[in-house]
């Protein structure tokens, strides 16, 4: 791969050991998915946040980062495993609040903005149409992709990390205009209604395609959420780090469909999905915002529930910028007379909820896809309206 | 069988092969090794040890520092055989320093049997 002085220098450790670390990976990565130079990237989105998630072994790698290395480019959080101010309320114990505040502690070290989402384009990193980025958070690389039509591969959290220290990422992949096109076209013949039906779609869709990229038609309308829960959806049941749309995503019109496989997708594999999603019966715990609610959601929701208390508790995960102005237009306080909490700065997949419940009820494929694993949650998959009756 | 190195190294062990893809975030416990996911066709097992076979990974781009917290809890897969390996495990895989090689036909490769993975700097050769 084609390296520049100031790329050879950062490699020979003229930077500090930690830079040429750093280097060292992206050079790799490089090397073997023969990417002929490295690129510029615009900002960076970096996972693996939770204490929950990349435990000591995680922590101990940051701070050694933290050390030395600063960021270059504007550079964003995935959640962390609790709310970063109200964690007691949320019931998380000192022992891992102690853990999670200095793995943010080394992330702020290196100069990177607590936003902790794992929707950084609602909350003030939005990248433009073509714009190269390193992105790792997979909900957020489909989206950035797909909806915006930004060019990310699906970085790792530590290749994500690495962009961010360097400036710079490997050119290949999704970087690549050739590699864009589609695999299969997927012929949608059932009324999407609920963001829960655009969560199933893009749920069947991952587990049917893996890491292809799908190219759908028959959507007639979706708005932002319902595209944010489609993409994170199937970037959990599969590796889809980015699809088209018909009609509705930015490179729809450039991509050719000619002899492309189909895969068709109507009230059967809706009612299948639907089925094998929902483990559980009644939720102790209702919990929105996988990924992140955007203000339209809480807005949603907060209709829903004025003036009323639905029978389950709810919780609303979002980040810091959004539970600010939902608590400024007097959201918040609709949302807690009805019995609900915003909590920031996390979710309910890397917060440890295992410890204090057990059937969970989300709207979020995602998540469906997740509580059972890894929070030992039986779930209830359902649309928002029926979670709130 | 020719292989691509991703990781440089010489291993040799059991096979343990999956020809579902493998999200190791939420899918495989870091201070255990055994995976985790409901449903999966390796649920309940454990990697420790094993050279892991799989045709990609899926899921979260955490998986790599799952990788990496694998092999610093000592529960770690001795080396992994992909039909493709994509950026989160090879980046997993880098960290961790885990031998790992790719573009190998993973259908031929029977659970159980004793896998050997010979990479070198570009080039990997598997033996089973």
């Amino acid at each position: 791969m084609y390296l520049t002085k100031e790329q050879e220098v950062m490699l020979n450790g003229e930077y500090g050991s930690i830079v040429a670390r750093m280097m060292r990976l992206l050079v790799r990565l490089g090397d073997i998915y023969n990417a002929e130079k490295m690129i510029s990237v615009a900002s960076v989105q970096v996972a693996g946040v939770s204490y929950k998630s990349i435990g000591d072994p995680g922590l101990e790698f940051l701070q050694d980062i933290s050390k030395e290395a600063k960021v270059k480019v504007l550079t964003f959080l995935n959640p962390a495993g609790m709310d970063l101010e109200k964690w007691k309320e949320m019931g998380i114990d000192e022992s891992f609040a102690k853990k999670q505040l200095a793995i943010i502690e080394a992330f702020r070290k290196m100069g990177i903005i607590i936003s902790a989402t794992c929707t950084p384009y609602l909350a003030g990193n939005l990248p433009h149409y073509r714009q190269h980025i390193a992105w790792s958070e997979s909900s957020a690389v489909s989206f950035a992709n797909s909806v915006i039509g930004a060019r990310t591969n699906r970085e790792g959290g530590p290749s994500a990390l690495a962009a961010a220290i360097t400036g710079f990422t490997p050119y290949y992949g999704l970087h690549l205009d050739e590699n864009r096109q589609p695999d299969y076209v997927i012929e949608v013949k059932t009324e999407l209604k609920y963001n829960s039906d655009f969560a199933a779609l893009g749920y069947y869709i991952g587990k049917a395609i893996k890491n292809k990229i799908p190219y759908f038609r028959g959507i007639k309308e979706a708005d932002t959420d319902q595209l944010k829960a489609m993409g994170a959806a199937m970037a959990a049941s599969g590796a889809v780090a980015l699809y088209h749309v018909d009609g509705i995503t930015p490179e729809a019109d450039k991509v050719s469909i000619d002899g492309l496989e189909k895969i068709e997708f109507g009230k059967e594999e809706m009612k299948e999905t639907y089925e094998k999603l929902n483990t559980g019966e009644k939720p102790d715990i209702v919990i929105f915002g996988c990924p992140h609610a955007s203000l339209a959601e809480i807005i949603k929701i907060a209709k829903i529930v004025e003036g009323r208390k639905p029978k389950t508790p709810f919780w609303i995960v979002t980040s810091r910028a959004t539970k600010e102005i939902a608590r400024k237009i007097g959201l918040e306080e609709i949302i807690e007379k009805a019995g609900g909490k915003i909590y920031a700065d996390t979710c309910m997949v890397v917060s440890p909820i295992e410890n204090l419940f057990k059937t969970t009820g989300v709207n979020s494929a995602k998540a469906a896809h997740y509580l059972p694993g890894f929070c030992k949650q039986k779930v209830v998959f359902n649309n928002m309206e029926e979670l709130l009756k | 069988m020719k292989a691509r190195t991703i990781y440089p190294g010489k291993v040799k062990g059991v096979a343990l092969v999956s020809h579902e893809p493998i999200g190791f975030y939420g899918g495989i416990d870091m201070k255990t090794g055994i995976v985790i996911e409901k449903g999966h066709p390796l649920e309940g097992k454990s990697v420790k040890g094993k050279i892991l076979v799989f045709p990609y990974g899926k899921g979260s781009t955490v998986g790599s520092y799952v990788i990496y917290g694998l092999k610093k809890n000592g529960v770690a897969p001795l080396g992994i055989i992909n039909k493709e390996t994509e950026t989160i495990v090879a980046t997993g895989v880098i960290l961790a320093a885990i031998p790992c090689v790719d573009g190998v036909d993973i259908e031929k490769i029977k659970d159980g049997s004793i896998v050997e993975i010979n990479a070198g700097e570009k080039e990997a050769e598997v033996i089973f």
